[in-house]
């Protein structure tokens, strides 16, 4: 992530993020406790297609193509504004979920009440998992003893 | 040259009818869900995402079972797949050095930053059967969790470089060569080479990079470092115009070390092997890293004499799909060439015959 993105931009990304990574269900379930979404119109609707990964030779170097992953993209009007979503896999409901997501968070009057009753928790949940997961990588990790020289 | 024939029809409904009873098995024995092969067989799903260029762990599953375990057969099961999508476009290069870690080793230094962390590693294991798996539902160990989580860390070969000891990689620039618009031309620059070993056969390319250890071609390789774990895939889809995270995907990566005795215009220094695939494949990753290596030798001025230093040889027959197309439609029908192969036969027999009992007439 660049700092040099200005905020709206930059926060935007960052719920984009969380919900690229959430699954369906969790999103549905966070949402049902909360007012309704209004309703939306698709401009697109969710299409599951491939993006090309790329890597870097020796991790820093030229680009090359590694190969493809699928990915499902979605498009929806709420009001005058478009929300979008891509997803890494092919679940059609997460990448139509995320994208009215992305559209009714623009709107400011929405904003908080989302962010604080789906953005934020699924971001705790995913933080949490991550956290899990590198503090078992670092359980791990080999702690070198000296040995003694013996004659 | 094969003809197409008519007939067979009946055959090949009951065979595919036969291959279906044959994929369920024994029907007492409760069937395989592609959620358990996803599970409980990911290296299997890892390596068919890798061969088969596509990383999709659901499809890769579904395609093992539907190949019943055939791994090649799966990869090409979802390289036919891919075909039916359409293309969104390509990701920003993925940051390897932010990699989430769940396993980091460097066969080079002892004590680095972040240290030496194993992950969940078949190293150390004993490699005994293990009955204990045999029986279902046992309890399994817990894995511990430690109080503060693993860094992200520098890769070993930025410390190397940052003392001017690794030679620094060529950015590029430009769009990347690509397998699947372009066919192979030669020479094939570094970009084509490694796409094209990162999805090739991991038992060929392992065997060539066996070879180049056993001194067809060595240079001396030290695993400067392997990691394994997760990064963050950065997507500009072109109705936004700026970047954003489109999910995360695990991967593998092997630096290999290699010696260089330097040229007229670089000191000697260390050089690079590179080895990236999808999943958890460090096998491949390394053979990939060995490869690539050998692969640069005419770039570097080495003498190109061993056949994994040959481009031609190891990128013409990586590709296993490509490999088990050509070899089995040996199986198709070749009525006719063989019967002009066995009427010319024949001819030359006969032709034979008649001179011998012309000789033995004079």
């Amino acid at each position: 992530m660049t700092d040099m993105t200005p905020d709206p931009i930059a926060e935007r990304r960052r719920w984009m993020a969380v919900l690229a990574r959430a699954e369906a269900d969790e999103i549905a379930a966070l949402l049902a406790a909360l007012p309704p979404l209004p309703p939306h119109e698709r401009l697109r609707a969710p299409e599951t297609g491939l993006v090309m990964v790329r890597g870097r030779a020796g991790g820093d170097g030229g680009a090359f193509n590694l190969g493809e992953m699928t990915v499902t993209r979605c498009a929806v009007r709420i009001g005058g504004v478009v929300g979008h979503a891509y997803v890494a896999g092919r679940d059609k409901r997460q990448a139509e979920l995320a994208a009215a997501l992305d559209a009714a968070l623009q709107d400011p009057a929405r904003r908080a009440a989302l962010m604080d009753g789906v953005i934020a928790p699924l971001d705790a949940r995913q933080q949490a998992a991550r956290d899990a997961e590198a503090r078992r990588a670092a359980a791990t990790k080999v702690e070198f003893l000296a040995m003694q020289t013996t004659r | 040259m094969y003809v197409a024939v008519k007939g067979g029809e009946r055959a090949i409904s009951a065979a595919h009818a036969w291959l279906d009873e044959t994929r369920r098995g024994d029907p007492a024995v409760p069937e395989l869900t592609v959620a358990q092969v996803e599970q409980q067989m990911p290296l299997a799903v890892d390596r068919v995402m890798a061969e088969g260029s596509c990383h999709d762990r659901f499809l890769a599953a579904l395609a093992i079972k539907q190949a019943k375990g055939d791994l090649i057969e799966a990869a090409f099961l979802l390289r036919a797949y891919r075909t039916t999508l359409p293309r969104f476009g390509a990701s920003a290069p993925l940051e390897t050095g932010a990699m989430r870690l769940r396993r980091r080793i460097s066969a080079t230094y002892k004590d680095l930053p972040g240290g030496q962390v194993l992950g969940p590693t078949f190293d150390y294991t004993h490699r005994l059967l293990d009955f204990a798996l045999a029986a279902e539902g046992t309890e399994r160990a817990t894995a511990p969790e430690a109080d503060a989580p693993v860094p992200a860390v520098p890769r070993v070969t930025e410390l190397l470089a940052r003392e001017g000891l690794m030679q620094r990689e060529d950015p590029g620039d430009g769009e990347p060569g690509d397998l699947t618009r372009e066919p192979l031309a030669f020479p094939a620059a570094r970009d084509v080479r490694l796409q094209n070993l990162a999805r090739g056969d991991e038992g060929f390319v392992l065997a060539l990079g066996y070879s180049t250890q056993r001194g067809y071609g060595g240079n001396h390789p030290f695993v400067g470092e392997i990691r394994v774990g997760h990064v963050a895939v950065e997507f500009t889809p072109p109705e936004l115009g700026f970047p954003i995270e489109i999910g995360e995907i695990a991967v593998t990566e092997c630096q290999m070390v290699n010696q260089f005795k330097g040229s007229r215009t670089e000191p000697p220094q260390f050089t690079r092997g590179y080895g990236l695939v999808f999943g958890h494949g460090e096998r491949r990753a390394m053979a990939m890293a060995l490869v690539d290596r050998a692969l640069r030798s005419a770039e570097l001025g080495e003498d190109v004499t061993a056949p994994a230093q040959d481009q031609e040889f190891v990128l013409y027959h990586s590709d296993n799909i490509e490999a088990t197309g050509f070899v089995e439609h040996l199986k198709l029908p070749h009525y006719v060439d063989f019967q002009s192969e066995l009427e010319n036969l024949r001819t030359i027999r006969a032709a034979l015959v008649r001179e011998s009992l012309r000789e033995a007439a004079e």
